[in-house]
């Protein structure tokens, strides 16, 4: 379906995942985090940036991978995106809901 | 795995009540086969990554998965376990407990499951409470620093029930 979010047309599941990266900007990844109730801050944009490239380059992401290859430890990344980091994060991020359980 | 059978599930938990919404697990495990403790870790990993609180209280034989020089060597039970499908003596010959470990370690370091000590170190860092009953201890002459270093306490039954307070409380014996 589509959805406007800060002035711009996007794609969205039911679940509100973008299901187009090409559509995110900067601005649409501001307004979903503020529907995820968080501010983000330059970590949270490392963060970002980092999820959408491993998904740009086809690799599964999990929490330990995040943890071992991204910007933050796991423990900053659950301070960064309380209740469901990788959820929230690959939301903000534009990027499908990680099916992973690890 | 059936990715759209997979989302429409979940998509479908997410419109369950907010008051019978799972809020915090309570995992109990009793077991030290390598099958048990992940299945319990796994469990409480997954529930913190929903956004939901999770604590583990490590009873009897589950101690062996916090022990700091055994938690590296647990293994699959190849005796008594029907879904090994191989004939119960030839289980028990030497060394087919560790053939069948490391078959089931190689399958879960494609998936991306870590060890025990770093998915214990992992369950730390995202908020998983850690703790071991104290009888248990005492029955196996166990000392706190015989445990993994971040272990959160030793508690009692009595004191584990008293972590069960709160609305959407859920406990889970493994």
């Amino acid at each position: 379906m589509d959805k406007q979010i800060s002035g711009s047309a996007v794609s969205v599941n039911e679940e509100g995942y973008l299901t187009d990266l090409a559509q995110w900007t900067r601005e649409v990844g501001i307004e979903i985090a503020k529907e995820e109730g968080v501010e983000m801050t330059d970590k949270h944009w490392e963060v970002i940036e980092y999820l959408q490239n491993s998904f740009r380059n086809n690799q599964p992401l999990s929490i330990r991978s995040v943890g071992k290859h991204g910007p933050v430890s796991i423990k900053e990344l659950y301070e960064l995106f309380p209740g469901g980091p990788l959820k929230k994060s690959s939301r903000i991020a534009g990027i499908p809901k990680p099916a992973s359980c690890i | 795995m059936n990715e759209p059978n997979l989302l429409k599930s979940e998509a479908g938990n997410s419109q369950g009540s907010e008051s019978a919404a799972v809020k915090k697990m309570l995992l109990i495990l009793s077991k030290a086969t390598l099958d048990s403790v992940y299945a319990c870790f796994i469990l409480a990993n997954g529930a913190r990554m929903e956004g939901i609180e999770a604590e583990i209280f490590f009873t009897f034989f589950g101690l062996e998965a916090l022990h700091k020089e055994k938690m590296e060597r647990l293994h699959v039970a190849t005796v008594g376990n029907p879904a090994m499908h191989i004939p119960t003596l030839l289980g028990a010959l030497p060394g087919m407990e560790s053939l069948a470990t490391g078959m089931m370690r190689k399958e879960m370091e494609k998936l991306d499951i870590p060890g025990v000590k770093e998915f214990l170190e992992i369950l730390n860092a995202s908020g998983v409470k850690l703790w071991a009953c104290k009888l248990a201890m005492d029955m196996f002459h166990l000392k706190e620093t015989d445990l993994f270093d971040d272990l959160d306490g030793v508690l009692t039954v009595g004191g584990f029930y008293d972590r069960a307070r709160g609305e959407g409380t859920h406990l889970l014996f493994v």
